[in-house]
């Protein structure tokens, strides 16, 4: 029987301030959205829901716009980087090739740079080969810096794959293509969906890189460093608060229900 | 960004049954699955880095107008340039390296906690993990700017503050060093809380009683034991901290947390290419820096080789 | 393999000239095998012996690097795995883990496109008697449910050859020893050829009809339990089946029948017909059961060979027999089992005692003594704390 001494106490409210202090500005932009502002989102006017009924209205839907068009970027960037990092995952764990070393240190790479360098760079290289800046520019961007991310998620998932299932498989007459289709697809998918739910939260929320390689096009982040100047229309609080309260649903219906799932077959067994 | 990397769910399970992984198999089918996301790696990632490193050599084109470049080899770019910015660079790294320790110093006891005293309630770990991680679903833009507001002059922070003497009359939060450090720190303590979470996750406690059975304190098992043992996850927290922290130009920049003396390197070569459409400069600090962090990291490879990296 | 029908009856297996290597060291030397059909095979060796691989080799998750294999006469070296009507039941029982009990036992009727898997997979959980449970999934499943659900999975394919790689190990010892009948019982009814890969020697001499003893790649023995046990051929299969007490020493004299060994000045008569060599310096055993300890010298019979007097320094008892060990000066620590007929130890620790045994029970080996040790080898804990402490002070010397 541990004596609640100091020591006892101080990590947990250690904690418990730290993640508070987390929250922080999360609870305030969350506040503001419920703002009666007018132009900038600064003071604090009076409490209302218009700006969560009306948030297309603002600006002629300029923010609406950019949410949509971050959404479409995410998606399409989402499933290339996922196809390419899986492929690439399955070769790095399964497979023996020359250059083993090369390819890790390639993939390692984009996260390690910093993203001004990645963003300068792709503008340059776009720039003398006289591609024009748009939509096309920028997912070919989001794609780039996501493929590492999901090469690492799903490596963790495929090292942890018993290879005697796949054996099992082909053991029990399955040919290759089976084998993968029936056994290791499935039981790679937590993975995946977890690398395609990293690679989109990655290029929705990405700046330095967008700035650097959209042209006209406005993302998300874009409208919203465009507009600290002038002005955060209370709108954009509103849609980031709505994605973060989907967000959080998401990944806490995930925990509960594998947890659930888990006691459910502890029971039974 | 490598945060769900970090995140529990994709840690793979240790293999409890012992049997020998399957020795790899050489086969063309590896070649297929590389290829075509090397491939692409090669044409949006190395082609770029290239291009960067031409276009920083530039001169600017004799009958052109601002934005005009031809290929050269002016070396005196690089010179011209860490001449003119150096006090950025050298803020760059320092506010870096400032935000970093003082994540790691915030950071540390968090990780343990969820990762060492709260290991007996698994529900509670998730939980706190995902508040952990929550910062991330809100968008980097609006965290910054959210803080800039609470910090501002006229916030109900600053003026209690004055209110009670701890601030002088005339003193602001925004716009200093302190405010962009804090920015900085704020940002990037889930990329330093996720690692140190996952290796204190799996230390093994049972060395810590080993530690207390040999006459060490708490305080000496902490250092002796506790800290070596978690050295991985901080060196992986500390990189994943500083090179983005370094490259940053969002909480230094005007409009969010920063002002006229904050300008770090990334505010910099935002302000040359995209402003001044000086290429060749934004791009010779775009090289410098990346030279900078390429050697922090093939310090770090040196010692752990290349298959700890992925 | 026909795709919608199953094999006649197990078939038998040939391997030729089979040889292993990975890069770095070799697993398999040169590997001739023949398995007749309907017959429990088991392969057994320490780890590291290349029997695993050889089962791998088998199963078509391998290939050779040179060498044939043939399943019922035909060639299916190239063949791969998912071709080959071999199947597995593995270490790690690796039942996929999304599906249910009963998809894991249908899943390789469903590839080949038997008609009615469901029931056939039903009709093969009833053999193992889980049928109740074929709606869970195996993490639900205890150690042993989820090794009879891999049983399933493998028969009811009715391969012509049936592998297992080591199934038992993680079972614990009551549950072992019912497995190991199920699983006999269940080969000769259905009629398979089974080839079982163990380290356990005692699973093996129970369930096999032939055993393999496999060292560093190659076959030392090969034979029915008893000829084993009772004959063994090296010094190796003397030792890890059961246990031996050896001796080497020249052969000073013969008739017609017998040989006479020189061991430190005492004669040991060993039978022709039970030695493998019959002049020179040869290696001689007996097993500890056969032993039995006198506590006066008995007088001299032509019958039975005399080692004494020697004294016993641990007396261990193991239930159903005593182990005593015994020192004779010169010749070194014999181990004797004597059964216990009655309560008590036959000789106490420190007494004085002699040991025979009958002269037929005797065997001779076919090793060249110069490389084996003169007796079993050492694995007590104080000869293996004895050189890890001269290897230490070697260390050190050079360091």
């Amino acid at each position: 029987m541990r004596r609640l001494s100091l020591g006892t106490w101080l990590l947990p409210v250690y904690a418990v301030l730290a993640l508070i202090f987390l929250m922080v500005p999360i609870v305030y932009t969350f506040v503001f959205s419920f703002n009666d502002s007018l132009k900038s989102n600064i003071t604090w006017r009076g409490f209302t829901f218009d700006k969560w009924l009306n948030v297309c209205a603002v600006q002629n839907g300029a923010v609406c716009e950019a949410f949509g068009n971050s959404a479409l970027i995410g998606v399409v960037a989402t499933v290339l980087a996922t196809t390419l990092g899986t492929m690439i995952a399955i070769a790095l764990v399964r497979y023996r090739f020359r250059f083993r070393s090369a390819t890790s240190l390639l993939l390692f790479l984009p996260m390690a740079t910093p993203e001004v360098v990645l963003g300068a760079g792709l503008a340059a290289q776009f720039l003398s080969v006289g591609v024009p800046k748009d939509m096309v520019t920028i997912i070919l961007a989001h794609t780039m810096f996501c493929i590492s991310f999901v090469v690492v998620t799903v490596k963790a998932r495929v090292a942890g794959l018993d290879p005697a299932l796949e054996e099992a498989g082909r053991d029990l007459y399955g040919s290759p293509a089976q084998v993968f289709a029936r056994v290791t697809f499935p039981l790679l998918l937590p993975g995946i969906l977890a690398a395609a739910l990293l690679s989109f939260a990655l290029s929705f929320d990405d700046f330095i890189i967008t700035n650097f390689n959209s042209g006209a096009v406005t993302t998300f982040p874009k409208y919203i460093y465009i507009s600290a100047s002038r002005g955060i229309p209370a709108e954009a609080n509103v849609i980031a608060s709505a994605v973060f309260i989907l967000a959080l649903v998401i990944v806490v219906t995930a925990q509960v229900s594998s947890a659930a799932r888990a006691k459910r077959q502890a029971r039974q067994a | 960004m490598a945060f769900a990397a970090f995140a529990p769910t994709t840690t793979p399970p240790t293999d409890a049954s012992g049997t020998a992984a399957s020795p790899r198999r050489r086969s063309p089918v590896a070649l297929l699955l590389l290829l075509p996301g090397i491939l692409y790696l090669g044409l949006f990632f190395l082609a770029p880095l290239v291009s960067l490193i031409l276009t920083s050599l530039q001169a600017p084109s004799e009958f052109g107008d601002i934005g005009q470049y031809s290929y050269a080899f002016r070396w005196e770019n690089y010179v011209a340039v860490i001449q003119q910015y150096w006090p950025h660079i050298l803020r760059s790294f320092g506010y870096a390296l400032i935000a970093t320790v003082l994540a790691l110093l915030f950071s540390y006891p968090l990780a343990y906690f969820i990762g060492v005293t709260a290991r007996r309630w698994p529900l509670l770990q998730s939980l706190m993990l995902v508040l952990v991680i929550a910062p991330f679903f809100i968008s980097f833009l609006l965290r910054t700017l959210a803080w800039k507001q609470i910090l501002s002059d006229e916030s109900f922070l600053v003026t209690s503050l004055k209110a009670v003497s701890l601030l002088g009359p005339d003193a602001h939060l925004t716009g200093t060093a302190f405010s962009v450090i804090f920015g900085l720190t704020y940002n990037f303590i889930p990329f330093m809380t996720l690692p140190l979470y996952t290796t204190l996750e799996r230390l093994d406690l049972r060395y810590l009683e080993a530690g207390n059975d040999l006459y060490a304190s708490p305080v000496q098992v902490f250092r002796t034991v506790t800290v070596p043992l978690s050295m991985p996850g901080i060196v992986a927290g500390t990189l994943l901290t500083f090179i983005p922290a370094a490259g940053d130009y969002i909480n230094a920049s005007r409009d969010f947390l920063g002002g006229a003396d904050t300008q770090m390197i990334g505010n910099v070569i935002e302000a040359n290419f995209l402003v001044l459409l000086n290429y060749p400069a934004a791009a010779a600090l775009s090289i410098i820096l990346m030279t900078v962090i390429l050697v922090m990291v093939g310090v770090y490879v040196k010692r752990s080789g290349t298959e700890e990296l992925l | 393999m026909a795709a919608g029908a199953f094999a006649e009856r197990g078939a038998d297996l040939e391997l030729v000239g089979i040889q292993k290597r990975f890069p770095g060291f070799t697993a398999i030397e040169n590997l001739d095998l023949t398995i007749p059909a309907g017959s429990f095979f088991a392969l057994l060796g320490p780890s590291g012996c290349g029997k695993t691989t050889t089962l791998r080799l088998v199963a078509g998750l391998e290939d050779p690097t040179s060498g044939r294999i043939l399943i019922g006469g035909q060639d299916v070296t190239t063949q791969k795995a998912f071709q080959r009507p071999v199947n597995t039941v593995f270490q790690s029982y690796a039942l996929f883990p999304h599906m249910t009990v009963l998809e894991n036992v249908a899943f390789g009727l469903r590839r080949r496109k038997i008609p009615d898997a469901v029931g056939r997979a039903h009709e093969a959980l009833r053999l193992v008697e889980l049928d109740h449970l074929a709606a869970r999934k195996p993490v639900q499943l205890s150690g042993g449910q989820q090794q009879r659900v891999a049983l399933a999975r493998a028969i009811v394919n009715r391969p012509a050859l049936l592998l297992l790689d080591e199934p038992l190990g993680a079972l614990d010892l009551k549950l072992r020893r019912q497995m190991q009948l199920e699983l006999k019982t269940i080969q000769e009814e259905v009629g398979l050829t089974f080839l079982h890969v163990t380290h356990d020697q005692e699973e093996a001499m129970t369930m096999a009809d032939t055993i393999a003893v496999m060292n560093k790649g190659r076959i030392e023995q090969l034979g029915s339990p008893e000829q084993l046990y009772e004959l063994p051929r090296t010094a190796f299969v003397a030792n890890f089946l059961g246990q031996s007490n050896l001796f080497t020493g020249p052969v000073v004299g013969e008739t017609t029948s017998m040989i006479s060994v020189d061991v430190a000045g005492h004669a040991v008569i060993v039978p022709k017909s039970r030695s493998h060599r019959h002049g020179g310096t040869v290696s001689v055993g007996v097993r500890p059961e056969k032993l039995s300890l006198h506590r006066e010298q008995p007088p001299t019979d032509a019958g039975r060979n005399l080692l004494g007097p020697g004294r016993v320094i641990d007396v261990s008892f193991t239930g159903v027999s005593t182990q005593y060990l015994v020192v004779v000066p010169g010749i070194g620590t014999l181990v004797v089992f004597e059964q216990n007929r009655t309560f008590g130890p036959v000789g106490g620790e420190g007494e004085e005692v002699w040991v025979s045994w009958h002269v037929e029970h005797g065997f001779g080996l076919d090793d060249d003594p110069a490389d084996d040790p003169k007796f079993a080898a050492d694995t007590d804990t104080q000869s293996i704390a004895a050189q890890r402490r001269a290897a230490l002070v070697t260390e050190l010397e050079e360091a």
